[in-house]
């Protein structure tokens, strides 16, 4: 049933991104590139918002995810650059670990606040970081001071039969590729997105996808993670029917540092070629808004994180398409007024109807979008959505309390 | 009462609030110390050099100059703090209220205070205005303030940007610096140096103290006395402490979230005055950027306390300055992020095990007490 709802929103989105696509001529609004580009950009907003729920399931806040993805990205960066992209994932893992260790150890072991703890590992990750890049760049080892050297990439394939791509020395057809050039109507976007998501993927993001289901099916299906759950929602009733309620924490918190580290070392390594400093920028935030978005589930936040990375995506692609997303934003402003309307919240609808128009106008004053405008959209769209989804949240009952083992304080 | 060993200012008392700091101060010192061995240098030597440099006058005034918008943007994030909320956008509203104080202060010229005063109020309508999203979105539509401020500052750093470079720029001839029109001199705030010269200090080349130095620490005065003398500061405190027996008791929770967070982004607005009225006199592209997120830091190692972050944010501008002489040995300048960083992790830490110690010290001698 759920998944059948899914299903008609995604082909409702579809249709009105064609639609907008050939009213404004913005081709690259469901071209393969984006597709492509959008999935390559969700996957670490993705890890860090899968390393949240590991987190806040546990019952430990963690504002320290963007802390921990730079540590990642640093030692991706580093280690990749020396070693080859492998090694440099699993450095990107460990380096994000031991930043959350710490924000274990003074939270969980010492009662510090999750959000003063996550932040201060923010601070302390970013400069840390500068002067290890400094330190490289002065021993000759690295181009310069904010960045590391070349990173081999990582080998990519398409989905057999459908999107292309190499098996064993079989060259795979590309049937989705063929439609998507055929520029027909609806047709041809859905496939051109289909080839997008399915064609030229890294296998680190493969990889990085199944999580989402692995992570679902460790929380919610086997004995660890409904211990890890019970440490979130109910810590004291845990610790009364023998769970380690630290051990969870800390496993829960280490686990989300491995997943935003590793989320850190996928921006440099695979959608990048080397570490550069700021490639974080706020990703780790998104991640956490991505999760919030998603109601602290796995599927809802895969949701989150990919609807952050197509606006990214956008961004980076062309601001024409960004231009053109105003016009989407009217007609889902126009949807929640209809909606409002028909519940009876007359000033609600009114007031989306003239946000609405306000946009359309927008829209037909300005040619083009200015660039620094258009780098804004990812978190605009941030906003946007938690602005509209925070309502409904439920958050594990007890995320961000602090625990002391045998009801101390 | 009287046999509770455990007065405010009892040699037990004493000690634990000394024992904090001291252990924080030397775990960072054995940090950094590691820190500066990985470069193959003495940390002796590298402390050494630090003191000699940072302690000269020249580097004192710097270290002031840095560390007054920190304790500035330390207030309007302790504001929030003391009311229980995470007001991480400041980076976000300092520039826009220096960005807006620039460019409308210089579309005209009033008589000196006025014209200065003028220009303070515009830095605290935009950043108010802009952290009023923020108090907003959290109170109408329940959205976390940390990440709605930490949006809001990207948010901000591209709008400032855009507005800097197409439509609030003038060229100055001979420069590619994009720059705002420069502020008359009636609101301007001029430095502090004949004021040091009557001391006996001495002019010194790149030296002089911020005028603001003085807004500074009248803002420092106002905090502690609003949050600690007056009823606004008790409610506040009290959301801040335990939300429901605030509510319960009447303080209107949500109209002290919107406050706290506009005040907050208010005091913010100021945080980039310092340099854009005491040096620049205008905004431009070199405006510093970070000032938001060390003065989160400033914050917390000051524990939100009016003394506490003076003390913490002229510490940071010591560190900031002084660490720089560190190039002199062939030590990354960048040390002091580690030593920063190292201090400010530790002494949260500290911070907490020593409250820890104290409830059960408290509680053992409250026993007693009773048992008496």
């Amino acid at each position: 049933m759920k998944a059948m709802k899914l299903l008609r929103y995604a082909t409702m989105l579809v249709f009105a991104l064609a639609s907008i696509r050939v009213i404004t001529g913005a081709s690259d609004l469901t071209s393969v590139g984006t597709a492509s580009a959008a999935l390559l950009l969700s996957v670490p907003i993705m890890l860090a918002a899968l390393g949240g729920l590991f987190s806040e399931r546990a019952g430990v806040v963690n504002i320290g995810l963007e802390g921990m993805m730079i540590m990642g990205a640093w030692a991706g960066g580093y280690i990749g650059s020396q070693h080859g992209p492998w090694f440099g994932l699993i450095a990107a893992i460990v380096f994000g670990s031991v930043g959350a260790l710490i924000h274990a150890i003074a939270t969980v072991s010492f009662g510090v606040d999750h959000v003063v703890s996550g932040v201060a590992i923010n601070i302390i990750a970013a400069g840390l970081v500068r002067y290890l890049s400094t330190l490289m760049y002065k021993s000759g080892a690295w181009p310069g001071p904010s960045q590391s050297p070349g990173i081999e990439s990582i080998s990519t394939n398409g989905l057999p039969v459908f999107s292309g791509g190499q098996y064993f020395g079989w060259k795979s057809p590309d049937i989705l590729g063929w439609i998507a050039e055929k520029n027909w109507f609806f047709l041809s976007d859905i496939a051109a997105i289909l080839r997008g998501l399915t064609g030229d993927v890294s296998y680190v993001t493969v990889l990085a996808v199944s999580f989402v289901p692995l992570a679902y099916f460790i929380l919610w299906k086997t004995a660890f993670g409904l211990r890890l759950r019970s440490a979130g929602e109910a810590p004291i009733a845990a610790e009364s029917l023998g769970v380690n309620v630290y051990a969870m924490k800390y496993a829960g918190v280490v686990i989300s540092g491995g997943l935003a580290g590793l989320g850190g070392g996928f921006l440099a390594i695979v959608a990048a070629s080397n570490y550069q400093e700021n490639q974080v920028a706020g990703r780790g935030y998104i991640g956490l808004a991505a999760l919030l978005f998603g109601n602290y589930r796995p599927g809802g936040l895969l949701a989150g994180a990919g609807l952050f990375g197509f606006a990214d995506a956008l961004q980076l692609r062309d601001s024409t398409a960004i231009r053109a997303l105003i016009l989407l934003i009217v007609v889902i402003l126009a949807f929640v007024a209809f909606r409002s309307l028909r519940k009876g919240k007359t000033l609600n609808a009114a007031l989306t109807l003239g946000f609405g128009a306000l946009s359309l106008w927008y829209f037909f004053a300005v040619e083009e979008l200015p660039g620094q405008l258009v780098t804004m959209t990812p978190y605009i769209a941030t906003i946007m959505v938690m602005a509209l989804a925070s309502q409904r949240l439920r958050m594990p009952a007890a995320d961000g309390m602090p625990y002391r083992r045998g009801g101390l304080r | 009462m009287s046999q509770l060993k455990l007065g405010r200012f009892s040699a037990t008392n004493i000690a634990l609030a000394v024992i904090a700091p001291a252990a924080a101060a030397i775990f960072s010192i054995i940090v950094s110390s590691l820190a500066v061995i990985a470069s193959k240098k003495s940390p002796i030597d590298a402390y050494k050099t630090m003191w000699e440099f940072g302690t000269e006058s020249a580097s004192l005034m710097e270290a002031v100059n840095t560390a007054t918008p920190y304790y500035i943007a330390a207030i309007a994030i302790a504001v929030t703090f003391r009311a229980g909320l995470f007001n991480i956008g400041v980076e976000g509203q300092l520039r826009l209220g220096a960005l807006f104080s620039c460019y409308l202060g210089a579309m005209f010229v009033l008589p000196p205070v006025l014209h200065v005063a003028v220009v303070f109020i515009i830095a605290m309508v935009f950043g108010g205005l802009w952290a009023s999203i923020a108090a907003y979105l959290k109170v109408k539509r329940g959205v976390n303030e940390v990440i709605s401020t930490i949006m809001l500052n990207a948010l901000a750093g591209g709008l400032s940007a855009y507005l800097l470079a197409q439509h609030f720029v003038v060229f100055e001839e001979g420069s590619n610096n994009l720059q705002t029109k420069e502020l008359p001199a009636s609101g301007q705030i001029p430095d502090l140096m004949p004021l040091l010269r009557k001391i006996g200090i001495e002019d010194q080349p790149g030296g002089g103290v911020y005028g603001m130095f003085f807004v500074a620490v009248a803002l420092g005065l106002i905090f502690w006395f609003v949050v600690n003398r007056t009823r606004f500061g008790f409610e506040l405190r009290a959301t801040g402490l335990n939300p429901i027996a605030a509510r319960v008791s009447g303080v209107n929770s949500k109209k002290m979230t919107v406050l706290a967070l506009v005040i907050s982004g208010a005091i913010a607005g100021l945080a980039g005055l310092p340099e854009v009225l005491g040096q620049t006199h205008a905004y431009d592209l070199g405006f510093r950027a970070g000032i938001g997120f060390s003065a989160i830091a400033v914050a917390l190692l000051g524990r939100n306390s009016a003394g506490g972050m003076a003390f913490s944010a002229l510490l940071f501008g010591f560190l900031e300055v002084s660490s720089r002489s560190l190039e002199l040995i062939d030590v990354a300048p960048e040390t002091y992020v580690i030593m920063q960083g190292s201090i400010l992790l530790s002494s949260v830490i500290a911070f907490e095990i020593v409250r820890r110690l104290k409830l059960t010290l408290q509680s053992k001698e409250l026993a007693k007490v009773v048992a008496a």
